[in-house]
């Protein structure tokens, strides 16, 4: 979706300004907003890419003024009047004791699946589709309608415009594709070339 | 808003709201809250990837295996886990640098680099880099000859990346430990080169 969060190569944000000596956590309450952001995704009741949908789906102003765990606490108390939790209880998948935290965050949430066989190999030339979903998407509109190469396939995993909107995993090739520069920004770039991990779905052959 | 500084922050409030809900719903539970925090603050950070970077620099054959598996490379180590479940790792040379975004959100390789600093989460990040690097490398005080290539990596699904900075001059013979003191968070993004020996 064209929402907020898409913004390569947009103008006016300025510049980067890193904070010395940052800490991991600003604020108790980012703290927190992180904390259960994380430990409700072993629930079950939305995948990751449902999470990141609900997070761009905010109103431009709030996106771009919130600080990103103040998107993450918006977002996730969206996603939990979504599943209605406040009426009821469903059942979870699995709830985090302390002691389970360390081990499953450590073996992590792997994205790969069985799945059809990636139809581009290495050094293929494909084109991203001129697209505009109303949904998640990760296909972001600086790339759209632009020609690259396939510099890596990842296998198969999770589509995330299907899983983003409760309607299966539907696995699916992962590349990475890469692209001049110059054909995404003309002569307007300092970079030589971009690489972006895209889907199958999202590509042609050329 | 009040000046009286006990007051609870309007997101202090809403969060603890939503706390609330959820431990009495059964969803989440305090000492797991506690567990995550502890977790992220203290063991998950950029010491990790300089232990992986040290090593490719003082083993090649380590680095061959982290260059064509990297995620199998880095489980070596004991490191991995949440983000960093499919990993990519990108070898600077004098001739191509490296740099990593997520322009969609702010994907970032948890275990190797802990939690992403408020910079890398930011529009002025995402939105500069894909098309000026030079110009980010500007705002971090960094200056590369014009005839490298930059190339910029936006991590747009599940993969996560780790830049290998060159090994500065004047190291040879140091352990893995001396070397891992050299390697910076920034520049395991890409914002920065290895730190240079005193």
């Amino acid at each position: 979706m064209n929402g907020p969060q898409d913004v390569g190569g947009a103008h006016g944000f300025g510049p980067v300004v890193p904070e010395p000596n940052e800490p991991v956590f600003h604020d108790d309450w980012e703290t927190l907003a992180f904390a259960l952001s994380i430990l409700m995704g072993p629930c079950g009741f939305w995948s990751i890419d449902r999470s990141r949908y609900f997070r761009e789906t905010l109103p431009h102003p709030d996106y771009y003024t919130l600080t990103y765990y103040g998107i993450w606490l918006e977002a996730l108390e969206r996603l939990v009047a979504d599943v209605g939790i406040h009426e009821r209880t469903p059942p979870p998948k699995r709830v985090l004791r302390g002691a389970e935290v360390r081990p499953t965050l450590a073996a992590g949430f792997p994205y790969d699946r069985p799945g059809p066989a990636p139809r581009f190999g290495v050094g293929a030339a494909v084109r991203v589709r001129p697209m505009n979903p109303a949904h998640h998407n990760r296909a972001p509109r600086y790339l759209r309608g632009k020609t690259g190469w396939v510099t890596r396939v990842h296998g198969i995993h999770v589509f995330p415009d299907t899983s983003a909107q409760n309607a299966g995993e539907a696995p699916t090739a992962l590349y990475t594709i890469a692209f001049d520069a110059k054909d995404l920004w003309g002569e307007d770039t300092t970079a030589g070339r971009v690489h972006a991990d895209l889907f199958e779905p999202y590509l042609d052959a050329v | 808003m009040s000046g009286d500084h006990s007051h609870l922050s309007e997101m202090d409030v809403r969060v603890r709201a939503l706390k609330s809900l959820l431990v009495e719903k059964g969803y989440v539970t305090e000492d797991a809250i506690d567990a995550i925090v502890d977790y992220y603050r203290d063991e998950v950070g950029p010491m990790n990837g300089a232990r992986v970077v040290a090593r490719a620099w003082a083993d090649p054959a380590f680095e061959a295996r982290l260059l064509e598996n990297a995620t199998a490379a880095i489980a070596e180590l004991e490191i991995g886990g949440r983000a960093g479940e499919h990993m990519v790792a990108l070898k600077n040379t004098p001739t191509v640098h490296h740099m990593v975004v997520c322009t969609l959100c702010s994907c970032y390789p948890w275990p190797v680099l802990g939690l992403p600093p408020t910079w890398y989460k930011t529009p002025a990040y995402r939105a500069k880099v894909v098309a000026d690097p030079r110009g980010v490398l500007d705002d971090f005080g960094v200056t590369l000859p014009p005839d490298v290539r930059i190339d910029v990596f936006d991590s747009t699904a599940e993969v996560r990346y780790l830049v290998i900075p060159m090994r500065p001059e004047g190291t040879d013979g140091w352990d893995e430990a001396r070397l891992a003191n050299l390697v910076t968070r920034d520049a395991m993004i890409g914002t920065a080169l290895a730190t240079a020996p005193a």
